[in-house]
């Protein structure tokens, strides 16, 4: 490697946050030779953007709360399509995990016998998520942060990976990526490697997501010959701000209701309770005078409908402005003005508060939101092992946004802070332990390094059209017709779509030189994703039903023969393909616990 | 269409500008170059109202150059990528809104200039990861005997103003004492390394005493209290009045009175202080290695 900077792993982690973190504490701890690699600087991951809360069944707010009934919630949540022993395993383990937080140092708000205190969110029965006002995400990655930095963990910033590397046998053995700075290549030999890469949404126009959010990770993996599952199921968060428009999408916590906000139409009507589903109707209020109640009082009266799941609540806000009874500039209210006193949301919520504030010039604690669903999360990923977090490829593993089989059809608010602590530990478990099972370095195939170098540099040599042309239309594809409703025609005509602009990005040029050029830098991350929207497109026209985050119009109820199936893409000769394969069945011992519904 | 219909209602008025006055285009006065020099490019460009800065440098990105560098993530202001200077203003460009500055003149940014260039408004900011790593890391004391760690809110709350830090570096990039004093960087750690040894300090459960490290090799005593750190954080944390000033205090309650100051570490926590605090007595490498909190022998007496 004369030419190359290269660096000689155990385990390379690609990807600083949560859950990429949580793996290099845990790799470092076995004594792996571990290293982050990030595409920003260290600390500015999309985690920092979650707000509401982490969920653990520690029971300090509501002592009947336990594993098995955060696990029942969250397989209902998710539509029961969830991986049963991902989401065993996450309710068993993220009250320690959540813990363990704490000894690094983050200090969660508390109770008033000095304990972590928990919040309400969506589809969870009772109080659950262990928060820090509304900035919950930000605590989770510090700490992480500040323990990795603590225990001298390699980080490599600002580093974008553009390959993985492949032994003979297939099994992934390192990856090739450039400084952004300096356009530089590096590569990374590694016995392991984690993808911790977070999410998709910058392939929507409408997303809560930050510029990093460009499937890089789901995009890698599915090149090296993993693969993914259940790629339709994107969720779109019911409370987006959608006002003005460069505030487009970015995220109001669903902590806004757990905390008394409700949602209203144009005529002031709390529309939710008109879209109660069959599936939560035991366990939902039904009048509003219950609802307000049950905020003080969980035993005797039941949750208010603006409490259910996020697909439940994007779809009904979705169906109110459809029908003509939404805000000025396309959204429904989200009042907690009228609900909550000034100083209680500004205790409770102040992010929200600054934000409305400072980018919308709205008082939140006078005046009500306007909100509407926005791109959120993929619940879909990298199909992994549930234990190890192994994915089909040896040597590479997954954890976070971009594993999926966690939260199935659609993820409950909470969930995916203790996914990354769980499986984000659990990832850095295995890989320190394949890594350590292998005495000898891996071996570099030059040949491979040298076209994955000639393929990133290939824009320059090109004289084609801007790149932020051909991603400004992949995201008005997606959002128009791979959106939060879909039917057949649409997505049949999304898939031609991809073919042309797949041939539009692969004839882009850029710019300039290889220094921190943002052109180049989007050119290649538009390779990410147009790969996720090829999957996500695909799973899309192949799962004929409704459920959870994929909606088809033109197939609105759940299918039990869908049910059983996870839909999986991956690479065969060159294209993305689909298959239907079936979901592991549940021990019937855990299948009591859904008789016992309430 | 049935799912853009929904949420992009054709009712919404196309972005109009913020107020009656507002001129049809603006011009962007931004700085390009890299650490061998660069010079202001003027930049015109349609204003469409209801817009933030960041989002008028990102039109000029993609319809005018391309490859103008810049840093940002979440655009909503809670990762603190996005800093710069705004008509010489340190600022998170995401959370400055066009409507609030003066748009019939040209708008100037330029990067930060406590951090060296990079290239164009993006600097090198690894002077302050350096000092992250020369901070001892948070060291608790036992649990409970029912597995918990018990804290009251009220004493959680100061801590917690710190920890709402964002890492912008804007309170460093104002500071005095290393601003235009590249030769201050490595005695002193910089607003945003004072407000985190404060939040370490002040945590309920911890154990180390870091005061020796803050006073010799951190600096605090050479800021001067003015402020301009407090005046630029984005989270509004009062570093000066909450960290920097309680620092002070006690790090000469340190120097004049040791006993005093073991008395109230023992006093507030039920477990005897272990021996590995002496390691953050040790001096800290100004190359930016990590401090062990491993036991280590007394450095000083």
């Amino acid at each position: 490697m004369a030419e190359y900077e290269s660096h000689t792993l155990d385990v390379l982690i690609i990807g600083a946050g949560g859950a990429g973190l949580r793996a290099a504490i845990e790799a470092s701890a076995t004594g792996a030779r571990t290293a982050l690699v990030c595409k920003s600087l260290l600390g500015k991951a999309h985690t920092v953007m979650a707000e509401g809360g982490v969920a653990a069944a520690l029971g300090n707010v509501w002592p009947e709360d336990n594993w098995e009934v955060h696990f029942r919630d969250t397989m209902r949540g998710g539509k029961m399509l969830n991986n049963w022993r991902m989401a065993q395993l996450h309710a068993q383990e993220a009250p320690d995990r959540v813990l363990e937080l704490e000894e690094w140092g983050a200090v969660f708000d508390r109770t008033a016998d000095g304990r972590i205190l928990q919040r309400d969110f969506g589809g969870h029965r009772y109080a659950r998520l262990a928060h820090v006002g509304d900035r919950t995400g930000l605590e989770l990655l510090r700490t992480c942060q500040q323990r990795a930095v603590s225990l001298g963990i390699e980080v490599f910033m600002e580093c974008k990976i553009v390959r993985l590397l492949t032994d003979a046998t297939g099994a992934v053995n390192g990856a090739v990526g450039f400084w952004r700075e300096s356009g530089t290549f590096v590569v990374f030999g590694a016995k392991s490697v984690v993808i911790a890469a977070g999410g998709v949404g910058k392939t929507w126009k409408f997303t809560s997501n930050s510029w990093e959010g460009t499937g890089d990770g789901h995009a890698l993996a599915l090149w090296a010959g993993a693969d993914m599952i259940d790629m339709e199921c994107v969720q779109f968060h019911p409370t987006g701000m959608v006002w003005p428009p460069s505030a487009r999408g970015i995220l109001v916590t669903e902590g806004v209701r757990g905390d008394g906000g409700v949602l209203r139409n144009s005529d002031g009507e709390r529309f939710m309770f008109n879209y109660i589903p069959d599936f939560y109707a035991k366990e939902t209020a039904d009048t509003i005078e219950e609802g307000d109640q049950w905020y003080e009082n969980k035993t005797d009266f039941r949750r208010p409908p603006e409490l259910l799941p996020r697909d439940e609540v994007a779809r009904s806000i979705n169906s109110e402005v459809k029908a003509g009874r939404g805000s000025p500039h396309g959204g429904i209210y989200l009042d907690i003005a009228s609900r909550r006193s000034p100083e209680y949301i500004k205790r409770r919520l102040p992010s929200m508060y600054h934000q409305f504030k400072e980018l919308a010039d709205v008082d939140i604690t006078v005046e009500a939101m306007e909100i509407g669903p926005t791109c959120h999360y993929i619940m879909g990923g990298i199909r992994v092992d549930a234990d190890t977090a192994a994915t089909t490829v040896p040597g590479l593993f997954a954890a976070g946004e971009a594993a999926g089989g966690m939260h199935g059809a659609n993820r409950l608010g909470g969930n995916s802070l203790s996914d990354l602590l769980v499986f984000g530990r659990r990832a850095g478990q295995y890989a320190a332990e394949h890594a350590l099972g292998r005495p000898d370095d891996v071996e570099i195939d030059r040949t491979q390094v040298d076209a994955v170098v000639g393929h990133a540099l290939a824009p320059f040599a090109r004289d084609g059209e801007n790149p932020y042309a051909v991603h400004h239309a992949l995201q008005e594809t997606m959002q128009s017709l791979v959106g939060i409703i879909r039917t057949e025609s649409e997505l049949l005509e999304a898939r031609e779509a991809l073919d042309a602009l797949e041939e539009r990005a692969a004839a882009s040029g850029v710019e300039g030189h290889r220094q921190f050029n943002p052109g180049w830098h989007l050119a290649l991350d538009l390779e990410s994703m147009l790969a996720v929207a090829r999957c996500t497109t695909l799973g899309a026209i192949e799962r004929k039903e409704s459920r959870g985050g994929h909606t088809r119009d033109d197939f609105p109820g759940p299918d039990p023969e869908f049910a059983k199936v996870n839909m999986v893409t991956r690479m065969h000769d060159g294209a993305v393909v689909v298959a239907a394969e079936p979901l592991p069945e549940m021990p019937d011992e855990l299948k009591t616990l859904f008789e016992e519904a309430h | 269409m049935s799912s853009e219909a929904t949420v992009t209602a054709a009712n919404r008025p196309a972005g109009a500008p913020a107020g009656s006055s507002s001129p049809a285009d603006v011009t962007m006065r931004l700085w390009r170059g890299d650490a061998s020099g660069g010079g202001f490019v003027d930049y015109t460009i349609e204003n469409l109202g209801g817009e933030v800065v960041l989002d008028v440098v990102h039109r000029i990105q993609a319809e005018q150059a391309p490859d103008l560098a810049v840093r940002w993530n979440c655009k909503a202001g809670k990762c603190g990528s996005c800093s710069a200077e705004v008509n010489g203003k340190p600022r998170l460009m995401c959370m400055t809104r066009m409507s609030t500055l003066e748009l019939s003149e040209p708008i100037t940014i330029s990067p930060m200039r406590g951090n060296p260039v990079i290239r164009d408004l993006v600097t090198d900011v690894s002077f302050h990861f350096a000092v992250a790593r020369r901070i001892p890391a948070f060291h608790p004391g036992p649990r409970e005997a029912d597995g918990t760690y018990r804290m009251a809110q009220v004493d959680v709350e100061r801590v917690q103003e710190f920890r709402k830090c964002i890492e912008c570096f804007l309170c460093q990039n104002v500071c005095h004492v290393i601003r235009d004093h590249e030769e201050n960087k490595p005695a002193f750690a910089g607003p945003r390394f004072f407000a985190r040894l404060a939040e370490l300090e002040m945590h309920p459960l911890d154990t180390l005493d870091r005061r020796e490290l803050i006073s010799r090799d951190l600096g605090v005593g050479l800021c001067n209290i003015t402020k301009c750190c407090s005046e630029v954080c984005p989270e509004g944390i009062h570093i000066t009045d909450n960290a920097i000033i309680p620092l002070k205090e006690r790090v000469v309650d340190a120097r004049y009175d040791p006993i005093a100051w073991l008395g109230r570490k023992i006093r507030r926590r039920p477990s005897p202080t272990p021996a590995y605090v002496t390691a953050a007595l040790a001096p800290a490498a100004a190359t930016g290695e990590v401090i062990s909190t491993e036991p280590a022998p007394r450095a000083t007496s």
